[in-house]
């Protein structure tokens, strides 16, 4: 790897630090400026997806606005985090976002302290919540690596979903359901099985030899197995009663 | 679609995945359609995840993951085609060919579509049959070309 190379520029008038080619947004984060975001993880790649992390960047003399997830840092740039144009560009899309997502707190919060009470666009009729922002397909294409589910179709019709809307490589590890920024993902555990409602996959769960309490999708175990090239009873027993045990 | 097309078919793109959306082109042309079984097929044999094939096989207008009927009527309801009457003559082909836009008669003879501007807003309204771009059309015209009585002026798109 060539060796890093830090670059210095302004956040509203504050003189910062970065590696060049990081992302904006982390960085204005980590120096603790304010940018509302939906759609970026830090564990995953940017998308640019939601559009709230809009900021004003001025580069060789040009102002343009840009999302700050996706904008890599480069040496004398001056950024703009809440100039007039932005805050109203802003509470367009938290807007828009409320149309989408009308019950979700996250985004109720962050519409309500943007001087926000209700959208002016119609509620999307079966508005579930999702606002396609793309982390769960990032998290488990990149993170998990199972490659369960993909965004489908285009325009109006544009959703999330697994490919035949068949979930058969979900192996309900549950990380969509984490980082999903509008909870419509819903993880539940009955007896022996665990169901990812969003995507319609329930599984059987593994009795830990030990103890017998269901911990883990069998589907999910074997899968680890077979990519990690595990001993094939490597997980009979549960997290808990496998450190009593070392 | 049988192993043997399918070979064959990955075989002149060299079994590359970066050329999926030929591969993917070439399926449609041989079956009109993208069946799910070789969709599934040639994402384990070319190690491509078939969400990715899945995303593009329903991003591109082109693909299609129902059988298409043997002619393909498009009729565009772009902005100017709709000002010039592209409403009724969708009207007067669903009622006629008893289908909703995409869907396929039940004779597999006809696959009805619409499309939003095609870029030929000066011939509106516009309607596509079988590639062919037929402007000024009226619903009774378009039935009975279908119908084989009468040719259009038309373009080839
Ligand atoms: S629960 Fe299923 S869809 Fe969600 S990240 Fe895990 S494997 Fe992917
Ligand atoms: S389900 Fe949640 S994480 Fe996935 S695209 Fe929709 S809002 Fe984003
Ligand atoms: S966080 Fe940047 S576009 Fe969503
Ligand atoms: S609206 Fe039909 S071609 Fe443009």
């Amino acid at each position: 790897m060539s060796e890093k190379e830090l670059v210095r520029f302004q956040i509203d008038g504050l003189e910062v630090e970065a590696e060049k080619g990081q992302m904006l947004l982390p960085v204005a984060l980590e120096y603790g400026f304010e940018i509302p975001h939906l759609c970026y993880h830090e564990a995953v790649s940017p998308y640019g997806a939601c559009r709230l992390c809009l900021v004003e960047v001025t580069k060789g003399g040009r102002t343009r606005m840009t999302t700050s997830c996706n904008y890599p840092v480069d040496a004398g740039i001056e950024v703009a985090t809440a100039t007039e144009n932005v805050l109203r560009a802003r509470r367009m899309i938290l807007e828009m976002l409320l149309a989408r997502a009308p019950h979700s707190e996250t985004i109720l919060t962050m519409a309500r302290s943007a001087g926000i009470e209700e959208t002016r666009f119609p509620i999307i009729d079966d508005a579930d919540g999702c606002i396609l922002c793309g982390l769960c397909e990032r998290v488990c294409r990149e993170v998990v690596g199972a490659n369960a589910i993909t965004f489908v179709n285009r325009g109006d019709k544009r959703e999330m979903a697994p490919p035949f809307w068949d979930p058969m490589a979900c192996i309900a590890c549950g990380a969509c359901v984490y980082v999903c920024p509008t909870d419509c993902i819903k993880m539940e555990e009955q007896g022996d099985e665990r169901t990812i409602v969003r995507w319609k996959r329930t599984l059987k769960m593994q009795p830990c030899k030990s103890c017998g309490k269901p911990f883990a999708p069998q589907f999910q175990l074997n899968w680890i197995v077979d990519r990690v090239q595990l001993p094939k009873d490597f997980f009979e027993l549960c997290p808990v009663c496998r450190k009593q045990k070392k | 679609m049988t192993g043997a097309q399918l070979e064959k078919i990955l075989k002149k793109h060299d079994n590359q995945s970066s050329n999926i959306l030929a591969i993917l082109q070439d399926i449609q042309a041989s079956e009109n359609y993208l069946p799910r079984k070789t969709l599934e097929e040639v994402s384990q044999r070319l190690l491509v995840p078939l969400t990715q094939i899945y995303h593009l096989a329903t991003f591109y207008r082109t693909f299609s993951l129902t059988p298409r009927g043997r002619h393909v009527v498009t009729v565009c309801t772009g902005t100017a085609c709709h000002v010039k009457g592209a409403a009724s003559i969708l009207n007067n082909l669903e009622r006629e060919l008893k289908v909703q836009p995409g869907e396929t008669t039940t004779n597999k003879e006809y696959t009805l579509e619409t499309v939003n501007c095609l870029g030929s807003c000066a011939l509106a309204p516009l309607v596509v049959i079988d590639g062919t771009y037929h402007g000024r059309m009226l619903g009774t015209t378009v039935l009975s070309m279908l119908k084989g009585e009468k040719k259009g002026a038309s373009k080839k798109s």
